[in-house]
């Protein structure tokens, strides 16, 4: 039994140890040094990468940005989400193309999508500011994207147009666990269309509204594609974000030691949330699926 | 593209020596010396060479090959595996060629900083002794690759940046003469934008773009010796540099700049600082020699801005104390490491022979340094461009380049700050500063 396990994981495990654990150990062990990226690693600096790190306005700012992305992500899309999936989970004509349509966004890649969104959002020439325009209202002279107090906000809305989809097929997803009957019963004793689903339907969609929540949260604070296409972290660094903080400081200014610092500390907070969460809002989900626990 | 060719490296000026002077040999006999692809004085051993490049289309490649192939056919022994890369395929591979060591025979090196780091690691061959005769007659164009007076890579095009600009748009805004002084410059936005023109694009988004106009304020603020010491001593103390973002901030206030500028990018699609000027959206752009090449990469027919494309020096300001002809620039060098066999150097000399220069430039493929092969620049924008080049007291290399990734990013990020209007000329000094501090 034993020999069989280890036979059928080894192969993951050795992939798992080159491309996951391997990977982590070098960077911790460039966090300590300050390094060029290219020669031997001498320069052995102890600690002082990450003080340098957790002083630096910019890499601070950049926190702040992911917990505000990690926030308004759930605030956004999970009202919005739930929304959408209760009525495209109706009985409705063109059902299936409108879940399809819905969907597409979270289906293209995330570069394709950036590159579409940026010349969307090109001031004077790009087809938003053209129809504002049209109807009379006058985009901001920096454009969306080139305002520092706008930047961070579009960011947002784009994010929200590339991952509402998936919120909303997980859901859907879920709403088909929920029993019928149940519905059915309701509306027999007199319950509307809302009441139904405000008491019964979203809180039995809970666990996958807290997994979808889980996903988000983790997805958000490790955000890096959407925000380097948009806008590489600008305008004036009002859209940085920890992992284009750490991008810029090792390919851009070569300083490997800061960078893998920061990569240290991004991966230690999102580790952290993702522990608490699973301590304090997944716990009553894994508990229902332990079928030990469940027996109570 | 093009300018991250330039976008590294360098130690001081490269004051370059005017015109010709340098060049004893240059008009000589093709075949003699290092001229001739037969110089090596190599042993039998067989060895493989690899070099990698950036010339991956059209002539440019097929010319390398054809120089792979000659040098080949004499050296028996030596095989030349050419890769023409395109560029940033080429800088990402050679990153992390460098991080594991295993670096190709022959390679492009932007100098400055980052070459001065490589040769700190001991991993960048001294090519003074077996390159004597190359390097004597590239004159002043190889300082931007010399260190402590020992020479590291062999630069075989260097370029100067300027305002490159729409003629028609101009004569539509009634300007009759490029600009000399910022005044002028003021007065053509105010001609520019009455007859609804945006005056000049730049792609702050990439942020090097803005950084080269706190630059070329700087080498126009600065005299000589106090940039020489800077870039030496890291010592950004002196009052020039203060000037330098005084100066900018005032073009900043005067808002010349494309709307968004903030996140434009530089030359990467019809979007760009690049494509805007291109596609007569804008009246003109500070950019570097290889402009003319990319306009044409974003236009349908090809042409850029064809005929209607001009160039003047960035603009003097009243009160400088920098040498007014001088000029911003970089280039690119052949250089090899530490542990390559002979004959890689034989090979780099080889490709700064005046035959191999002479193909260069008669195929546009950059600004040649052998002052043999100025002659044979056939692209009449280019061929004006090496006259400012040849003629300028000082050719500085960009400043991130020529204080390293770590300085020259800190500087760059500052910059554009100021172009978002949230930072002032002493931030920039001090960002410099901090980041200078940090290196020493």
């Amino acid at each position: 039994m034993a020999i069989e396990v280890i036979a059928f994981t080894a192969p993951a495990l050795a992939l798992f140890a080159m491309f996951v654990v391997w990977p982590m150990l070098k960077a911790i062990q460039f966090s300590l040094f300050k390094w060029k990226g290219f020669g031997p690693l001498v320069d052995f600096v102890g600690l002082k990468n990450y003080v340098s790190v957790l002083s630096n306005d910019v890499f601070i700012g950049a926190l702040g940005h992911n917990l505000f992305i990690v926030v308004a992500s759930i605030a956004i899309q999970l009202p919005l989400g739930i929304a959408i999936a209760l009525l495209l989970n109706r009985k409705m004509r063109f059902q299936g193309i409108l879940r399809t349509v819905v969907f597409v966004p979270y289906v293209l890649a995330e570069v394709i999508a950036g590159v579409v969104w940026f010349q969307l959002l090109q001031p004077k020439y790009g087809v938003i500011d053209s129809v504002l325009a049209a109807i009379g209202i006058q985009g901001p002279a920096q454009g969306f994207l080139g305002t520092p107090e706008y930047a961070l906000w579009t960011v947002m809305v784009v994010l929200t147009w590339k991952y509402l989809g998936l919120a909303i097929i997980l859901f859907l997803a879920g709403l088909q666990s929920v029993p019928q009957e149940l519905d059915e019963a309701a509306q027999i004793d007199g319950a509307s269309w809302w009441q139904t689903q405000w008491h019964i339907t979203i809180p039995l969609l809970g666990p996958t509204l807290r997994t979808w929540a889980f996903l988000s949260m983790v997805g958000s604070l490790q955000l890096f594609d959407m925000v380097w296409i948009l806008t590489k972290g600008g305008p004036a660094n009002a859209t940085t974000t920890m992992a284009t903080f750490l991008i810029n400081e090792g390919t851009k200014r070569s300083n490997y030691g800061i960078a893998g610092a920061a990569s240290v500390i991004l991966f230690v907070i999102a580790l952290t949330m993702a522990l608490l969460y699973q301590r304090f809002i997944l716990r009553r989900d894994n508990e229902s699926t332990d079928p030990k626990k469940a027996r109570r | 593209m093009k300018k991250q060719i330039l976008a590294f490296a360098a130690v001081a000026s490269l004051a370059l020596s005017a015109c010709g002077g340098t060049a004893p040999a240059a008009t000589g006999d093709p075949t003699e010396g290092a001229t001739s692809p037969g110089a090596t004085s190599a042993p039998a051993q067989d060895v493989t060479l690899r070099w990698w490049h950036n010339s991956n289309t059209g002539e440019g490649k097929d010319y390398y090959d054809k120089v792979a192939a000659d040098f080949e056919a004499a050296n028996p022994g030596v095989t030349v595996e050419v890769s023409a890369m395109q560029h940033e395929d080429m800088v990402t591979k050679l990153e992390a060629a460098w991080q594991s060591g295993d670096v190709p025979e022959i390679y492009m090196e932007r100098g400055g900083g980052e070459l001065k780091d490589k040769v700190n690691a001991g991993l960048v061959k001294d090519i003074s002794e077996p390159s004597a005769e190359t390097i004597a007659k590239l004159g002043g164009n190889v300082a931007g690759w010399q260190i402590d007076g020992k020479t590291y890579g062999l630069p075989f095009s260097l370029g100067v940046v300027g305002f490159w600009y729409n003629k028609d748009l101009f004569t539509k805004a009634g300007i009759t003469e490029a600009p000399e002084t910022w005044t002028d410059m003021f007065a053509a936005f105010d001609k520019l934008r009455a007859a609804g023109i945006e005056p000049i694009s730049v792609g702050a988004g990439d942020k090097w773009p803005a950084a080269h106009y706190w630059y070329y304020f700087a080498l126009r603020a600065c005299p000589s010796d106090v940039l020489d010491k800077a870039v030496t001593s890291l010592d950004f103390s002196d009052q020039c540099f203060i000037t330098a973002g005084e100066q900018l901030e005032k073009v900043v206030k005067a808002q010349p700049f494309n709307a968004g500028f903030l996140t434009t990018p530089a030359q990467a699609g019809p979007t760009s600082a690049s494509g805007l000027l291109a596609t007569g959206k804008v009246a003109m752009e500070l950019a570097g020699h290889w402009e003319p090449g990319v306009m044409q990469g974003l236009t349908e027919d090809n042409l850029g801005l064809g005929d209607a494309t001009g160039w003047f020096a960035f603009p003097q300001f009243d009160g400088q104390k920098g040498d007014p002809t001088s000029a911003l620039g970089g280039g690119d060098a052949w250089a090899v490491p530490e542990k390559a066999p002979e004959q890689a150097v034989d090979f780099i000399n080889y490709l700064l022979s005046d035959e191999i220069q002479k193909g260069f430039a008669e195929l546009d493929m950059g600004l040649p340094t052998n002052p043999s092969a100025s002659q044979y620049v056939a692209d009449p924008a280019l061929a004006d461009l090496l006259k400012v080049r040849d003629n300028a007291a000082r050719v500085q290399l960009y400043f991130d380049t020529a204080f390293g990734t770590a300085i020259g990013g800190a500087m760059n990020d500052a910059i554009a700050l100021m172009f978002a209007g949230q930072a002032s000329p002493q931030d920039i000094v001090n960002a410099t500063q901090e980041a200078a501090d940090a290196e020493k």
